[in-house]
């Protein structure tokens, strides 16, 4: 098989791996906020469960997440999905375990705010929310920029994980050319896209990281 | 005191855990006066402030502003606070300075003025822009809107938290020892943009460790100690003639600043 073939599939592969990736991003950033917020609310039984959500989603692994929401719905339910469901359980394992993550880096943040933020904010007359949403939360972006990143680029490799539910994304691209192949060459070269995939983020975060640094506290 | 005092703290109560902090403080501050809270750390000056900012709630007494009356005690010695929409209503009418200024370092010297007024109070953006120039000025600050808080000294950023509290038209200014975290030579531009407000009969109440400022700049000097009042009376009065031992033990501490 040529080079240029073999680039090809595993381009395509990308792209399901491109899509597992920003599909958590965009769920599980903001969600991680509301689990940051449960686990520090006041109201005893949101923050246990926000705790035990918590504990459930990284205490065990990913995959057998993934696995549970792949075939939970058969074999919990009954219900037989379509084949298009893997995509959906993949969204949903990917998105709820990612967000107690983030939101655990989000509560490292909010709690790093020094309460003279909220009193100065709470006097001038701002709400709760609004407190929250322009004065605390952008100062927390920044504070916690280096810590997601780390989560960032763990989850750029962590979409090989949908292999498991028959996904064709790089990963199992990969692994299927280097089985018909007989070659080591499909693995060398997704991993060459996996780390430029990843350079691609650190530039990006690093630019975020350049763009904040206009002020320091 | 024809018309109703500005502030009107009465038999305010505050413990923290077993601690009682506030035991019995009434203080009433009329329109225009300038009152000056001193006394040793631990006495109760802050707790005071943050109780009359609603930063921290009263177990007992009452608290109004004007007309507006924030908690009312309940006859047993317990306050009752009122709604949030009279709290909020009450709170556009006090603006409090903090120790450690509190700007919001994430956004300009301008934004930190005009942000609430826009948010909060509904003007227009250009409307906050030309109240917050109008302030910066005043603050001897021209020049610096675009800048952030940490490109500024201590003594610049107190200047611009006081443009913040201000901006907002409160009808009293609340300040909490705003020069204890500033050195000394960046003090005096501090107290000389609040010995301005006082000239402009801006309604004050200044926690202080500056007596001779405290002399000069109030009408009125509480001594506060141990929870309580201990004597209150006309600034030179008790500065110069105070009549209560504790005063007297603590002004010589302190010596003349």
């Amino acid at each position: 098989m040529e080079l240029a073939t073999m680039m090809n599939l595993l381009l395509s592969g990308l792209v399901f791996t491109a899509q597992i990736f920003l599909v958590t991003l965009v769920g599980a950033l903001p969600l991680g906020v509301v689990v940051a917020l449960c686990r520090m609310s006041r109201l005893k039984p949101v923050a246990w469960i926000a705790r035990i959500y918590i504990s459930i989603m990284r205490g065990t692994p990913l995959m057998l997440q993934l696995m549970f929401w792949m075939f939970g719905p058969y074999y919990i339910f009954g219900l037989s999905m379509g084949t298009s469901w893997k995509f959906v359980a993949c969204s949903i394992g990917f998105i709820l375990n990612y967000a107690a993550y983030f939101g655990e880096i989000y509560r490292s943040g909010i709690q790093s705010i020094p309460r003279g933020q909220y009193e100065a904010a709470s006097v001038l007359g701002y709400t709760k929310a609004q407190t929250f949403m322009i004065i605390v939360l952008p100062q927390v972006i920044k504070r916690i920029l280096p810590a997601m990143g780390n989560e960032i680029i763990t989850l750029v490799k962590d979409t090989s994980l949908a292999f498991v539910l028959g996904i064709m994304e790089m990963f199992s691209q990969a692994k299927a050319l280097a089985a018909s192949q007989v070659s080591m060459v499909p693995y060398i070269i997704a991993a060459a896209i996996y780390w430029v995939f990843n350079f691609v983020v650190e530039m990006a975060l690093t630019h975020i990281e350049k763009r904040l640094s206009y002020y320091h506290d | 005191m024809s018309e109703k005092p500005l502030l009107s703290l009465k038999h305010a109560q505050k413990s923290f855990g077993d601690t009682p902090v506030l035991k019995d403080i009434t203080l009433e501050v009329a329109e225009g006066e300038v009152v000056a809270i001193i006394g040793a750390s631990g006495g109760g000056k802050s707790t005071l402030l943050r109780c009359a900012t609603l930063l921290e709630t009263l177990d007992g007494g009452s608290l109004a502003y004007g007309d507006l009356v924030v908690a009312e005690d309940n006859g047993a010695a317990h306050a009752v606070y009122a709604g949030k929409e009279t709290q909020r209503q009450a709170k556009s009418r006090f603006g409090l300075v903090f120790q450690n200024f509190n700007l919001f370092p994430h956004f300009t010297v301008l934004q930190n003025i005009t942000d609430a007024q826009v948010r909060v109070q509904k003007r227009s953006k250009k409307e906050a822009e030309a109240r917050a120039r109008e302030l910066l000025a005043k603050m001897n600050l021209s020049g610096k809107e675009n800048m952030v808080p940490c490109e500024l000294s201590g003594g610049q950023q107190q200047r611009v938290a006081i443009a913040r509290a201000l901006a907002t038209d409160p009808d009293i200014l609340f300040f909490d020892e705003p020069t204890s975290a500033l050195d000394p030579e960046l003090t005096q531009g501090v107290l000389k943009v609040i010995r301005n407000l006082a000239d402009e009969h801006m309604t004050m109440v200044v926690v202080t460790h500056e007596m001779s400022f405290a002399r000069d700049v109030a009408d009125r000097i509480i001594f506060m100690d141990g929870g309580v009042i201990v004597e209150e009376g006309p600034a030179t009065e008790v500065i110069n003639n105070p009549k209560h031992e504790r005063t007297r033990a603590f002004l010589k501490n302190y010596g003349e600043e």
